[in-house]
């Protein structure tokens, strides 16, 4: 009985201690990670770093046109995937058939998409967008001159919104199905529309959830890069994308280069922590603004009592 | 199994007819037929899981957003097949609005909730919306009480308020019946109080239906009332005469309280 009991009592503490370690080493790593690149990266931070271009082989100058490109990129990525993964998961969640064949076939191609590894977007952004969408339209647009069929600022936001497309269509449609049935039964028993309902009382209700998706979308578009290493991010490239068609700079490619490439490892490597520190910051800032956008519309969609 | 009397003047404004409700393969209700007085309230009373429910469902097709469900037989409101082949839902819930047992206002304004009815048939701000949702506000006895703060959450308001707001929803686009599925279920004795006024009220111009299981309400606010058990209609009377003299055995045993 007593031996019982102690066991029990090691036990606990076993637990306590084997879960409590295991979450301070994620913080460990958190931390030593953080200061490390804020160590070594504050000092080369400067305003002439954060808004000039990369001079003399990169290994002076700032990263301006690379948190540019980032952003850029991260926007019309944004831009195309809400939309898209929205429609989807409407189509799925309000309208199709769940026992459908395809609609089954559908569920499991949004379930693979989120699996395949990001460097197969990246091949299939340079197939798909590139070769046969831009070159396609060179073709009959352009008499063959390459205009769209191109790396460009346009196919790696396209290549990364297919990338995060998953992202958004899971979170949606768990949001669409946290709409409680008597919102729904309410607005259809006045009279509305199938689409009405969705438009005016379903959508609304689910703000938040999406938001959330876009959040969960946007942070991984901004970390990748494999999927814009064949369709769009340049080596070096003083000017900014102004078109869509042009070739831009990315912090994430950025680094890579500056890590892999550089022909002074001693000089850029104050630089390579400071992008690294920008990413990081550029990362958070997208974060916390679509965030704020998040919470906005919460306060504007809850009532007094929820 | 009979339709309702005609011991008053009223015309038929619903007919229903052999009227069947399955779920999947197992039948939830019926056959039924049964008439529905106009401008009268009939109630609908049995124990939990009679049919009342779905019965009151399939008169304005609510049912059919249940995916396994089907139905037989026939609803006609007036002279329209509401099951009809050119028959539009949209239109029969047009016309035939609906209280549910949960209150469920959405989550916008006071307004916004009365107003939404109006604005999804494509009223504008122009127009005579506000004094259609002050109509229905006092209609449904609630204008007093949040007239001024009309700008506020829905949510923020008591449960009896609540559901007082859904019925002015429902009345705001001026239907003709008005189905209610144990309206005051969730309510206080006060707020409950409030409501049976209330249908009292509406059977002046409107064509109520209210499912209940409190049969002292079914007597204090119906005109008629329909007993339903275990998915058939067993009787539907003048309410006093089926409080009173029910011509059945199994409703004498219900409302005497010998189960259910």
């Amino acid at each position: 009985m007593i031996v019982r009991r102690w066991r029990g009592r090691v036990g606990d503490a076993a637990l306590v201690i084997s879960t409590g370690a295991a979450t301070l080493l994620v913080l460990l790593i958190l931390a030593i990670l953080v200061i490390d690149v804020v160590r070594g990266g504050s000092a080369r931070l400067s305003w002439g770093f954060l808004t000039k271009a990369p001079t003399e082989g990169m290994t002076a100058g700032g990263v301006f046109p690379a948190i540019f490109g980032t952003v850029a990129m991260v926007i019309l990525m944004t831009i195309a995937v809400v939309p898209a993964g929205v429609a989807t998961a409407i189509y799925l969640h309000e309208y199709a058939d769940r026992q459908a064949p395809l609609t089954r076939i559908i569920r499991i191609a949004v379930n693979n998409l989120a699996g395949v590894p990001s460097i197969v977007f990246g091949l299939f952004g340079l197939g798909f967008f590139i070769q046969f969408v831009g070159g396609g339209i060179d073709k009959v647009f352009f008499g063959g001159s390459k205009v769209l069929g191109q790396p460009a600022l346009l196919w790696a936001s396209l290549t990364m919104a297919v990338l995060t497309l998953p992202v958004v269509i899971v979170a949606t449609e768990e949001a669409l199905r946290s709409v409680p049935r008597e919102l729904r039964e309410a607005s259809l028993a006045l009279g509305a529309t199938k689409f009405q309902t969705v438009l005016n009382v379903v959508l609304p209700q689910a703000t938040p959830g999406i938001m959330t998706g876009t959040i969960l979308a946007i942070s991984r578009g901004a970390g990748e890069v494999a999927p814009i290493l064949f369709t769009g991010a340049a080596y070096y490239l003083p000017q900014l994308p102004w078109y869509p068609n042009s070739q831009f700079m990315h912090l994430g490619y950025h680094v890579y280069v500056l890590a892999t490439q550089s022909p002074d490892v001693d000089a850029a490597k104050p630089l390579l922590y400071s992008t690294v520190l920008v990413l990081l910051a550029v990362t958070f800032v997208l974060n916390l603004s679509a965030f704020v956008v998040r919470s906005r519309m919460r306060h504007r969609f809850a009532g007094a009592s929820s | 199994m009979s339709t309702a009397p005609a011991v008053d003047n009223a015309r038929p404004k619903l007919t229903v007819k052999d009227l069947c409700v399955f779920y999947g393969s197992k039948k939830a209700l019926g056959p039924v037929s049964m008439e529905i007085p106009e401008k009268r309230v009939t109630a609908l009373i049995g124990p939990s899981g009679c049919g009342k429910s779905t019965f009151l469902r399939s008169l304005n097709r609510m049912n059919e957003l249940i995916p396994a469900c089907r139905m037989e037989g026939s609803v006609t409101l007036d002279e329209q097949a509401i099951y009809g082949p050119g028959t539009d839902a949209v239109m029969v819930r047009r016309r035939i609005g609906m209280v549910f047992q949960r209150s469920n206002p959405f989550p916008k304004s006071i307004f916004e909730n009365v107003a939404y009815g109006l604005r999804i048939g494509g009223m504008g701000n122009g127009s005579d919306l506000s004094g259609r949702v002050e109509r229905a506000l006092r209609q449904s006895a609630l204008w007093e009480e949040v007239k001024d703060r009309l700008n506020e959450s829905a949510l923020g308001m008591s449960g009896g308020q609540q559901q007082r707001l859904c019925i002015a929803r429902a009345l705001a686009v001026e239907p003709e019946v008005l189905l209610m599925d144990e309206p005051a279920s969730a309510l206080d004795p006060i707020a409950t109080a409030h409501i049976e006024e209330l249908i009292n009220e509406l059977s002046d111009g409107y064509t109520v239906v209210i499912v209940t299981h409190n049969m002292q309400q079914a007597a204090r606010v119906s005109d008629y009332t329909a007993f339903f058990y275990m998915g058939d209609l067993i009787e539907v009377a003048n309410t006093q005469v089926l409080f009173t003299k029910p011509s059945q055995s199994r409703t004498e045993d219900y409302i005497t309280g010998r189960f259910g």
